[in-house]
């Protein structure tokens, strides 16, 4: 892995030679985020959210486990357990709003990295491993955000575990057990609560392990960057650290700002008031709706409002539901243009900025907005779109556009010229 | 091969989703009108500001009006209304003595256990208790109010959109329903099979206009407040109310915004130094002239 001139650990402390020589960890990290790994000199803040995500990620492993300290996972009690936290627990107020936001902000870093990659097209080769791990993290962040909305046991804890594991009711002949196997009954309840928490516990460290994984995968071809040509030569190249942590350090303070802001001055901004009020399964809420970064995959699911020819209505929308995200592991084989960048794509950035970036806005705030109309009809064309832009758009676009020409290296689109351009003449321009 | 079945599958979706938007269009169509309007959505009003001491960022508590709103849940609300998640030794932090909460506490009657006969009974609480609920439990809180379950205050504020606003809008919200008009425009005239069922009160800031509860804040006479406080008009009580029910649903709502302050000052200076950094980390090989 890495590149031929990556440096390599050298241990000067006696101490750390020795710990070198019994177990290589400091060598680890000195390769993986340290002065040991090469990254493109010309990576810009959009590049910053992959470790955004990755602070987001301890935090909430940090501030979940002290919560779990004190919260009780039982219908009786979760909710009284809850505010007993927000009341009597010391900081317990602010340990809850800061995992409450903190899976807040951890969406939004991970929705921002994931379109970084829309746009720099990072799920091409050699990096789809790379990709296909990043949607697996997003299913399993999804699945952990949704289980950690239940626990409160408020009236949307309730009302969301209800629909979403209705949603497996869905699916012909089979779906009705599944439904009940998975609430334990057949509404939810204790049983739902117990094994939510427990996998609300469990699936953060298995996020944890695919990350690494994530990142194992990442430093095989090394990172990807804004023009998306590979690295070339040493002069592509500067090392991990100082220059991306002092980088990254930047990001990390605006992105810090931000979330204190939202967890000292607005910590019920993102939430639903209906959470405030105790799980009642004889009361339906007016609107019942999930937490903000479900909202397009919501809104994806209420557009299918007819049954097609001899699929019903919501077992269609369930199906567009889960394929609106699992065709994201099909994009490095949908789109199979050579070049990689949208900057260098004159087509291809039309549709991203004109086309998929409109449509997911929409479907943002259709997913939150009462099923009524217009939103379902506004969702309903988003959600074409949506499709359309994935399934259909991308692979024709792969395949007819002309792409700008590309600069010869990183280097030459540094600097403005290659020394290394001038010599190796036979070098292939291009990816 | 994959592209093929990518843009099959993609038309599928896509030719289902526009099914069903055709349908809403027919829909539409045939109704002549986008959605059939409701008096719910047409007459009901948005929350009038309560304009609390404790509102914003830089907001404090107002210690004598959250002792007055006290007073007013303890001598009008709390007779239907629990506040269970509120303990009287809470209650210091309104600036009440020890001696005071004690008292305040022994005011109230709480469920017990007899010592000598181990038979359910009640006793005067203590400062460890929490306030207790009117009714024994949902049946009899439904028996008691015509079917509807009086809602518990403890976090009345945060569980309603727009919270003390809308507890101090739906106070002082009651209207004629035979007079009421918006923009001109009388629900009387607009929708003639509106009404107000029986055991009902007309009220624009309730979801759906009709709310269970009588109107509980008269004014005159209710609630005598003490020398040098502000006269208990309806308006004024329903102010101390909101500002209490924020108080109980949030007791460190304050405390929270003042120290967000200092939180964000560090954190500014915090990341001020880290942008210096990086640009002194980065000066070594900075282009002299960037290009895109």
């Amino acid at each position: 892995m890495s590149f031929p001139w990556a440096k390599h650990y050298e241990p000067v402390n006696p101490f750390m030679r020795w710990m070198d020589e019994k177990l290589p960890l400091p060598r680890l990290v000195y390769g993986a985020i340290g002065a040991g790994y090469p990254v493109p000199r010309n990576l810009n803040y959009m590049w910053n959210f992959g470790v955004l995500a990755g602070f987001c990620l301890v935090l909430q492993i940090v501030t979940g486990i002290v919560l779990a300290m004190h919260y009780a996972a039982n219908a009786g009690v979760a909710f009284a357990s809850t505010e007993h936290i927000m009341r009597d627990v010391n900081w317990g107020w602010m340990l809850r709003y800061a995992h409450a936001n903190g899976a807040s902000m951890f969406f939004a870093v991970i929705y921002l990295h994931i379109f970084r990659g829309f746009f720099y097209s990072s799920y091409k080769a050699p990096r789809e491993m790379v990709w296909l791990l990043g949607v697996v993290i997003f299913l399993l962040l999804m699945a952990t955000g949704f289980m950690g909305y239940v626990l409160p046991w408020g009236q949307m804890s309730f009302w969301a575990a209800k629909v979403i594991t209705g949603l497996f009711g869905a699916i012909p002949v089979i779906g009705e057990p599944i439904q009940i196997w998975l609430l334990g009954g057949y509404a939810p309840d204790n049983a739902v609560l117990n094994r939510f928490f427990s996998l609300h516990y469990l699936l953060p460290f298995v996020i944890a392990g695919v990350v690494i994984l994530h990142i194992w995968a990442l430093h095989i071809p090394g990172s990807s960057n804004p023009t998306g040509i590979e690295v070339k030569s040493e002069s592509d190249t500067i090392p991990f650290h100082p220059y991306y942590t002092a980088k990254d350090g930047f990001g990390l303070g605006v992105f810090l700002l931000i979330y204190c802001g939202l967890l000292f001055f607005g910590p019920n901004l993102l939430g639903h008031p209906d959470n405030y009020v105790e799980a009642n399964p004889l009361s339906t809420p007016a609107h019942i709706v999930p937490d903000w970064y479900f909202w397009p995959f919501y809104a994806i699911l209420r557009s299918f409002t007819a049954d097609f020819f001899f699929i019903p209505a919501k077992l269609m929308g369930v199906l567009a539901m889960f394929s609106a995200i699992l065709v994201w592991f099909f994009l490095p084989w949908l789109d199979k243009g050579p070049v990689r960048s949208g900057h260098y794509r004159p087509l291809f950035r039309k549709f991203f900025w004109f086309g998929l970036i409109p449509a997911m806005a929409v479907l943002f705030y259709c997913g939150g907005a009462p099923a009524q109309e217009p939103f379902v009809m506004i969702s309903q064309v988003a959600t074409a779109y949506y499709f359309l832009h994935f399934l259909v758009i991308l692979p024709i676009v792969s395949m007819i556009e002309r792409p700008d020409p590309l600069p010869y290296s990183i280097t030459e689109a540094v600097l403005g010229e290659d020394k290394a351009a001038v010599l190796g003449e036979n070098a292939t321009p291009g990816v | 091969m994959i592209r093929l079945i990518g843009i099959l599958a993609g038309l599928f979706f896509t030719v289902a989703v526009l099914w069903g938007l055709g349908n809403g269009v027919a829909t539409v169509i045939a109704d002549g009108q986008l959605k059939e309007p409701t008096a719910e959505h047409e007459f009901h009003l948005p929350a009038r500001k309560a304009g609390l001491q404790s509102d914003g960022p830089f907001g404090t508590w107002d210690l004598a009006q959250l002792q007055r709103g006290f007073q007013v849940y303890k001598e009008v609300c709390s007779s239907c209304h629990g506040l269970k998640f509120v303990a009287f030794r809470d209650m210091a932090a309104l600036g009440y003595s020890e001696a005071e909460v004690k008292a305040l506490a022994a005011g109230f009657q709480v469920p017990g256990i007899d010592p000598s006969t181990g038979e359910a009974n009640t006793r005067p609480g203590l400062p460890t208790d929490y306030f207790p609920s009117p009714y024994p439990n949902a049946v009899a809180a439904r028996a008691a109010n015509n079917n509807a379950v009086p809602p518990d205050l403890s976090l009345m504020t945060k569980a309603r959109h727009d919270g003390a606003n809308y507890v101090y809008s739906l106070l002082t919200g009651y209207r004629n329903i035979d007079t009421f008009s918006v923009g001109g425009k009388k629900v009387r005239d607009e929708f003639k099979d509106f009404a107000t069922p029986p055991n009902t009160h007309f009220n624009p800031y309730f979801a759906n206009l009709n709310i269970a509860m009588a109107p509980p804040l008269t004014g005159a006479g209710q609630v005598t407040y003490a020398e040098g406080q502000p006269a208990p008009s309806v308006d004024q009580m329903s102010q101390d109310m909101a500002a209490f029910l924020t108080w109980t649903a949030e007791p460190k709502k304050v405390k929270r915004t003042q120290i967000g302050w200092p939180v964000l000052g560090f954190l500014l200076f915090a990341t001020i130094l880290a942008w210096f950094a990086k640009g002194q980390v980065w000066a070594a090989i900075k282009p002299k002239k960037a290009k895109a």
